[in-house]
């Protein structure tokens, strides 16, 4: 009987002890919130567009960290997804269609205002989430183009539809040898 | 000081745990597809496998065997290994979050590698002292390694190659491992111990 208490006491002190241990640990070794998420919301380009279906990037960011499809950031383009990929550790997704600016072009674009048709109402001034359109009310509006994203959200804005979305002429900077585009394929 | 030498070598290469003595499969198998995740789980289980093989030897030698409680050997040493592998993980978590999220639930199932139990009881059982215990424990940690490391390789070359569709995956994986093992069966009497 005596034999019995004793290993069971043996038993709870080192699990005692082993607790003690753990406990320390856990408070030393605490993580302030999800460090991943963090990282992410670094590579998004922080547009906060919601064409992902996320109210903004860090959302985004979250859902992603959680096992969202990486491939839903337009404004970040291939460049972005291939950079999650990495951090994420997973295989690059190519950019999910229903997201995609235009179908008819991948290229990255730009948002242009027709200023002849501009009533200066500064209702795409409030949408743009990156301030890259200057202008004051019932003046001319116009775009900084090195500052926009191509997030779109100030077309469906402008009451007389006087903003176009303009593909960026391609200059030797931003060529892009796109190699995927040749099909590879093994003969066996 | 020759005998600490083989004994290393002996558990590395002649009496490896995966290949030869066949413990630890579950890992071997599981994170061998990337060689990156494997060579994060072999630092992690290096580290596990150590650390439980010393604890195990202290809690046997200076509390078990003193108190005739022999009995409580495989329990004590279950609890040895789940508190190191829980401590593992929060170091890992710290340290680099992206490493944690790879190994994702292969890390706490250390805690089940027979590899790592093995160890602790077969130091019991072929009586080690306490620096040949460290010494078995780093050896099979590092013989663990080696061939995870090997294997995975082998696996990411794997994936190109033009494999018939029936071997196609795990099927390849298992025969290649089956290979693998043949070719450590030649280091049995390398050394003698």
């Amino acid at each position: 009987m005596i034999n019995i208490l004793i290993a069971i006491a043996i038993l709870g002190i080192i699990s005692a002890l082993f607790g003690a241990l753990l406990g320390y640990a856990s408070v030393k070794y605490h993580v302030q919130g999800d460090p991943i998420v963090e990282q992410l919301d670094a590579l998004l380009p922080q547009t906060q567009c919601g064409q992902c279906g996320y109210p903004g990037c860090k959302p985004y960011a979250e859902a992603v960290a959680n096992g969202e499809l990486i491939n839903k950031c337009a404004p970040g383009g291939e460049d972005t997804i291939k950079k999650i990929a990495d951090l994420m550790g997973v295989e690059v997704q190519p950019l999910d269609e229903s997201h995609e600016q235009d179908s008819s072009s991948n290229g990255p674009k730009v948002a242009f205002i027709i200023e002849a048709d501009c009533i200066g109402c500064t209702k795409c001034i409030q949408a743009c989430p990156v301030d890259a359109i200057m202008g004051a009310a019932k003046q001319m509006h116009t775009v900084i183009a090195d500052e926009c994203t191509g997030c779109d959200l100030c077309v469906a804005p402008c009451p007389v539809d006087c903003i176009e979305m303009r593909e960026i002429p391609e200059t030797p900077q931003s060529w892009q040898w796109d190699l995927n585009k040749i099909a590879i394929k093994q003969l066996t | 000081m020759t005998d600490y030498i083989l004994l290393l070598i002996g558990t590395v290469l002649v009496n490896n745990f995966v290949l030869v003595q066949f413990l630890g499969l579950c890992p071997f198998m599981g994170v061998s597809s990337k060689t990156e995740t494997a060579i994060g789980m072999s630092f992690a289980t290096t580290f596990v496998m150590t650390l439980a093989s010393l604890l195990s030897y202290l809690i046997t030698t200076y509390l078990l065997v003193p108190l005739n409680l022999e009995y409580l050997t495989t329990m004590s040493f279950i609890l040895v290994i789940a508190v190191v592998v829980q401590f593992t993980e929060m170091v890992v978590h710290k340290t680099s979050s992206n490493l944690y999220r790879l190994l994702g639930i292969f890390l706490p199932l250390i805690t089940t590698n027979c590899a790592v139990l093995g160890v602790a009881l077969l130091n019991l059982r072929l009586q080690h002292n306490f620096l040949e215990s460290i010494i078995y424990g780093f050896g099979a940690a590092a013989g663990f390694s080696l061939v995870l490391i090997m294997f995975s390789a082998m696996r990411e070359k794997l994936a190109n190659a033009d494999v018939p569709s029936p071997f196609k995956g795990a099927a390849i994986a298992m025969i290649t491992a089956g290979l693998m093992s043949l070719a450590f069966m030649g280091f049995s009497g390398l050394v003698k111990l």
